[in-house]
């Protein structure tokens, strides 16, 4: 082994496209926008500035409302979706995986179907829903006698965020649940087996034994949800417009850079602005990554069967 | 007899709720095809009446056929999805073995690198990528699709696929080296046949989010001949708000594909995702 080994020329090319492609694609650009918002225009060229566009994002008031105000919408935006979405699909996990369920791949299957149609097809749907001009959401109110509850939900300034994202949770409850699936058929038969002895069933032995064996899974379901909350865009740009209307109640910090970065109506488009939102998202989406990765995810127990 | 009949109401109750969410999740996608068929009047009148002779209408449909250009849509969507992929998987593949495969300086490092995509979303670098695909001249054409999806796809598949190749068994790589097949060789075939199952389930989760992706086409190739069906909809729709007809019909026109390819690869998509979350 002394020999020195002849440079293994294979690994580099089994390598290189993969990494020229995320690299020139992907990373670059990156670190391209995160240059490019310490910069702005100075009548024609473009000029270092510092840090001077994120003091105007977060402290001048032309664009600092705009700015918190996404910011916020996107924070409850998140919260809907951890406080729904997960009981939710903890609830049907829990009740697909017990043994001797009929049917249980169709139900698995059909609960998914909403997960794949893509945001243009869920909002408009939605949106013909809910329309008060159709008649759906009020006439299906009426025949259980609710009808005094119906209002044009992504109408009013007050619901219409809410409304969104639960919209959001509907079409993207499949992956919690699936998940969460995963995790309790991996637990093995011993330990279900050990907690029937000592005279554990039904839902103390869920709560006493599979929710802390599946904690770590409903740790990725929220670092997951909490990367693509902060990333979304699709679903209000369909059902709400550029403008995240009414009056901006709608508007998230996705919705913000597009409206920024290509402007909209009377505003022209802003790249410097636009890469210094994109920045604070990068800060925002790492700042959470790293909050799971160092403080959650290091901290709950592995079991090891 | 008592623990059977309290087995047999507690297997009720599940059924009970899982049905009323099966139902929630199917509700919406059955009003709108089953609203796609009907004439106007129909539509509003009782909207949750199945398509009958009485109030039977194709007019949507004919609409959107003669209006848009779903058929050129549709092809840019295919293009872009299966060109996308073949890289993604192609490309993937390779480096998952260079990872899994070989011992090398700075393995561990270039793994962490090609796994930071999986958490870091692409679209934040849009702004650059823009101008870089403006210098480039490849605004509006399918290629800059490909590329940025390419990129998007690379990660989660090289993660996932260098999982399951260190299960592929070492002797059969060996027995190949001492027959005198180069690295080449043994990767092509002998270890991509052997790993088809991770590719297809990698395919699948790679397929869902290009095909349904709005932001990319929106900034990159929002031209009449490169939108892709997704961007193409929501264009139409918008315009046609009102012709509820031609909305309805394209929007069913929308799920269909999607939803019989999901019937088609759903077993390989659960699988995938419970085989995945189980490491």
């Amino acid at each position: 082994m002394a020999r020195r080994k002849p440079f293994r020329w294979h690994i580099g090319v089994f390598l290189a496209p993969a990494v020229l492609v995320y690299t020139a694609i992907m990373i670059i650009p990156l670190f391209g926008t995160l240059n490019l918002s310490l910069y702005n225009l100075d009548g024609q060229n473009r000029i270092f500035v510092g840090l001077a566009n994120f003091v105007t994002l977060f402290g001048d008031p032309r664009w600092s409302d705009a700015f918190w105000n996404a910011l916020w919408n996107n924070c409850w935006f998140f919260i809907i979706h951890m406080l729904v979405q997960n009981p939710i699909g903890i609830l049907l996990a829990a009740l697909l995986s017990s043994p001797r369920l009929r049917m249980a791949a169709f139900y698995r299957t059909a609960i998914f179907i909403p997960t794949i149609l893509s945001f243009v097809i869920v909002g408009f749907v939605w949106k013909l829903i809910l329309s008060p001009i159709w008649g759906i959401a009020p006439g299906m109110l009426d025949a259980v006698g609710l009808k005094f509850l119906f209002a044009p939900w992504l109408g009013k300034e007050e619901y219409a965020l809410t409304t969104l994202a639960l919209i959001s949770v509907w079409q993207f409850v499949g992956i919690p649940m699936m998940l969460i699936y995963a995790a309790l058929l991996s637990i093995p038969d011993d330990v279900i087996e050990a907690a029937e002895m000592d005279g554990l069933t039904g839902w103390s032995q869920f709560w006493k034994i599979k929710l802390p064996l599946i904690l770590p899974s409903i740790g990725i379901i929220s670092i997951l949800t909490f990367v693509g909350n902060f990333n979304a865009f699709d679903l209000i740009y369909v059902a709400q417009g550029a403008l995240a209307g009414p009056d901006f109640s709608t508007d998230i910090l996705g919705t913000f850079l597009y409206r920024t970065f290509f402007g909209f109506q009377l505003q022209l488009g802003d790249p410097h602005m636009g890469a210094a939102i994109a920045s604070a998202m990068f800060v925002i989406i790492l700042i959470g990554v790293c909050l799971y990765l160092f403080g959650i995810q290091t901290r709950l127990r592995r079991y090891q069967f | 007899m008592a623990k059977t009949r309290s087995h047999a109401g507690r297997s009720i109750a599940a059924h009970a709720i899982l049905i009323t969410y099966t139902l929630i999740a199917l509700f919406p996608v059955f009003v709108i095809v089953i609203n796609s068929f009907k004439s106007r009047r129909a539509i509003f009148a009782e909207p949750l009446m199945p398509p009958m002779p009485g109030n039977w209408d194709l007019v949507g449909y004919t609409t959107v056929l003669e209006q848009g250009d779903f058929f050129q849509y549709f092809l840019n969507s295919m293009t872009v999805t299966v060109a996308s992929l073949f890289f993604v998987l192609l490309f993937g593949a390779m480096a998952a073995f260079a990872l899994s495969e070989y011992r090398f300086r700075g393995n561990l490092l270039m793994g962490l690198y090609l796994a930071l995509g999986i958490m870091i979303p692409i679209r934040l670098g849009t702004v650059a990528i823009l101008e870089m695909m403006v210098s480039a001249g490849l605004v509006n054409t399918l290629t800059a699709l490909i590329l940025v999806y390419t990129a998007q796809g690379l990660p989660l598949a090289v993660f996932i696929l260098s999982e399951f190749m260190r299960s592929v068994s070492d002797d059969l790589k060996n027995a190949g080296r001492i027959d005198g097949l180069s690295e080449y060789r043994i990767f092509f075939t002998l270890v991509l046949p052997l790993v088809r199952p991770a590719m297809a389930t990698v395919a699948v989760f790679t397929m869902i989010p290009i095909w349904n992706d709005l932001w990319f086409p929106l900034i990159l190739a929002p031209s009449e001949e490169t939108k892709t069906i997704t961007l193409g909809s929501q264009v139409f729709i918008g315009q046609f708000v009102t012709n509820w007809n031609a909305v309805l019909a394209a929007l069913s026109l929308a799920i269909v594909p999607v939803l019989v390819l999901y019937l088609i690869f759903s077993r390989q998509l659960i699988r995938g995702i419970t085989a995945g979350a189980v490491k």
